[in-house]
């Protein structure tokens, strides 16, 4: 062993006081590295790490077999519940409406409608109430203009008779009106559903990787290159962008299946809501993410996780529970569409149900959107500083205070 | 050169870095070494920016390190740290990525590297299906893909086969060699030994003793003198001024403050018996660690 050691650092020889180890080849590229003279790339920006860092979350879902299968299912198990919904309805007997005197003309040969004979308003009426028929055509009163016959319904709109009259007459219901039981709890209980599922789903993923990276200490290594607020920007960036795809392409898929199978007026009734969804949806999400990025940020584990992302999953799970329970209770749902964490649910059911004005799903937008803000910010400040800190689970108090 | 200066850092109450301060000069090997839970990894964090100081600088060439500065550094944390789902080539290439190279360059680069450290063949597996010994590989393929100009590497060479080793040890000397301040730790102290030219030793979250390595040992080192002869040297006891360390027939170690008596020991076993070698005992850096590490008060410690 050469003990040797009169070496000069400012010449750059190479040290002599080493068991001189075999030189390998050159460094890739040819080139040693020289301090200062070498050209390097410019350092990307935070907006371009941003990108890096969502391009590789992206692609380490798509590449991910279980993501592929599971998105499979949940567009699968939309497709049939549509499919099967048709085919079942399609069964349904023809309907039964009571007719008097000159009106019966109107439901005449109409396919789906059964007329019923009666002698007059109050037998009709009577028939009405008592569930017989669906719904009574009687004559217009002489003081209704344009419309031949006027139609009496117990609780709910009788849409296939309407539909089938080539006039739209003007509809008197005996009882304030009221969507259909079944389908309003079946769209209540599919927004809440898909919410549910995607937003956990993809929610657990932020959280799951995040605690990757700080367990495996890659965060180390990222955060020795671009900054934790690029790190987080990306990987919200690219678990909303898929739970968005996701989202949209089960929409899509619900649009279709239901335009397929001929079922238009279920698709008229929802059109507008589902759009609203997604729009919610996309919003909501980012809230979502960055509270789940920030809670994951604050445990070193993957055994820990649970804890800290159960007031988030109740979050996440409340929208589901309350639109499933409270669908037919006016005040829990105009709360609920209002509330950030709820809205994306909220809002498209009293849009479905027609019981939002116009401008209401805006000013709810709006207060999501300050909120996601709002929740971002300090979602970045937790996970800025908590990102680092290893062992036991980093106090939210800690994490923000100082 | 990287200067650290003055850092103080304290966890809750526990002082971990007390005025730690060393230079890595350019071209030169900086061996970093101390027990554990000395503030090894705490030092380099602290380098890295990935922890912050409570007080002190780390300043490149004079100018204190900020993110600019930092993005030069290769750094290897002392956990291991990819993405075990993540084929190897893909995250070594993203790493360089997020560095600003190109996505072409960035791959070729990650394939060429990997293909030094011999890890071409599984380049495009995922990391968990990889030996903890190949995963290391790629561990300095990470700290090294985007062409450093400053390494600070924790344990690199823990976990490594001696052929590993020897080709990590043949990257580090040509980054210094190109002028690069090296920065490692190990606990591999044969392993630093060979290998650096500079040496920083830290115990209790101070810096015990710093500076070049044939200076840390002559300073570290009593006297000492080896003989190996074909005849017997138990006369040695004798001796005036001398004291024998070890004594095996022919073969002795023996100090003596005075180089005067050590030749006038090796006059007089010529004159008995053929001497088949007579030098001086350095003392190995173990030895040096002991010493420096058990010896509690820091102003004693060379500089």
């Amino acid at each position: 062993m050469s003990t040797t050691h009169d070496v000069d650092a400012r010449t750059g020889g190479a040290p002599t006081g080493t068991t001189a180890p075999a030189r390998g080849p050159a460094e890739p590229g040819g080139r040693v590295p020289r301090p200062g003279h070498g050209e390097r790339p410019p350092a990307p920006g935070t907006v371009r790490a941003a990108l890096l860092v969502a391009e590789r979350e992206v692609m380490a879902q798509v590449r991910s077999k279980s993501f592929l299968i599971s998105t499979a299912v949940l567009l699968g198990a939309v497709l049939v519940s549509i499919v099967l919904g048709s085919v079942l309805g399609g069964r349904v007997d023809a309907e039964r409406v009571a007719v008097v005197g000159s009106a019966a003309s109107v439901v005449e040969d109409q396919e789906g409608l059964e007329p019923v004979e009666v002698a007059d308003e109050a037998a009709a009426i009577a028939l009405v109430e008592s569930g017989e028929v669906s719904a009574a055509v009687l004559p217009a009163d002489d003081d209704d203009a344009g419309a031949a016959v006027r139609i009496v319904a117990l609780s709910e709109n009788p849409s296939g008779l309407v539909m089938a009259l080539a006039e739209q007459p003007e509809v008197e219901l005996l009882e304030p009106p009221r969507a259909d039981e079944a389908v309003r709890y079946l769209v209540s209980f599919g927004f809440g559903l898909v919410f549910l599922i995607s937003a956990t789903g993809f929610g657990s993923t932020i959280a799951q990787n995040t605690v990757q990276e700080k367990q495996s200490r890659v965060v180390e290594l990222l955060l020795a290159t671009v900054s934790a607020r690029a790190l987080l920007a990306g990987k919200i960036l690219g678990n909303s962008v898929l739970a968005f795809t996701q989202t949209a392409a089960i929409a899509a898929v619900a649009v279709a299946a239901l335009a397929v199978t001929g079922q238009d007026e279920v698709l008229g009734m929802v059109g507008a809501p589902l759009v609203w969804f997604v729009l919610f949806f996309l919003v909501g999400f980012v809230l979502l993410a960055s509270i789940y990025a920030a809670s994951a940020s604050l445990v070193s584990r993957m055994e820990d996780v649970g804890t800290v992302l159960s007031p988030v999953m109740m979050l996440t799970m409340a929208p589901y529970f309350l639109v499933v329970f409270f669908n037919d209770n006016p005040t829990v749902l105009t709360i609920m569409s209002y509330v950030p964490f709820s809205a994306p649910v909220g809002m498209p059911v009293r849009l479905f149900l027609g019981e939002a004005a116009w401008w209401e799903p805006l000013v709810s937008l709006v207060v999501l959107g300050v909120t996601t803000v709002g929740v971002i910010l300090l979602g970045a400040t937790i996970y800025d500083r908590s990102l680092l800190r290893t062992g036991p689970r980093v106090r939210l108090r800690e994490a923000l205070g100082r | 050169m990287l200067v650290v200066d003055g850092i103080r850092r304290s966890f809750g109450d526990r002082l971990v870095l007390d005025d730690v301060g060393f230079t890595v000069e350019r071209g030169r090997l900086t061996g970093f070494v101390g027990g554990n839970g000395a503030g090894k990894t705490t030092t380099m964090r602290i380098i890295l920016g990935v922890l912050s100081a409570d007080a002190g600088t780390v300043t490149l060439d004079g100018t204190r390190l900020g993110p600019d500065q930092r993005r030069l550094f290769g750094y290897m944390p002392e956990e291991r740290g990819l993405y075990p789902k993540m084929k190897v080539a893909e995250q070594i290439a993203y790493l360089a990525r997020l560095h600003g190279v190109d996505r072409t360059t960035a791959t070729e680069r990650a394939h060429a590297l990997l293909e030094r450290l011999g890890l071409g063949a599984r380049a495009d597996e995922p990391l968990e299906n990889l030996s903890l010994g190949n995963q290391q590989r790629a561990q300095i393929a990470a700290a090294l893909v985007h062409e450093p100009e400053v390494l600070v590497l924790d344990e690199p060479f823990s976990g490594l086969d001696p052929l590993a080793v020897d080709v990590v040890v043949g990257v580090l000397a040509e980054y210094a060699a190109g002028g690069a301040p090296v920065l490692f730790s190990s606990h591999q102290l044969d392993v630093v030994e060979r290998l650096c030219d500079d040496l920083v030793i830290i115990a209790d979250g101070r810096i015990r003793a710093a500076g070049p390595r044939e200076q840390l040992r002559a300073a570290h080192s009593e006297p000492r003198w080896e003989i190996d002869s074909a005849g017997d040297v138990g006369w040695l006891r004798g001796v005036p001024g001398v004291e024998v360390l070890d004594f095996d027939g022919g073969w002795a170690v023996f100090t003596t403050a005075d180089d005067a008596v050590a030749q006038g020991v090796l006059r007089r076993a010529l004159d008995s018996a053929p001497v088949a070698s007579f030098a001086p005992v350095r003392s190995t850096l173990a030895e040096i660690f002991r010493e420096v590490v058990a010896d509690r008060t820091p102003e004693e410690a060379v500089r």
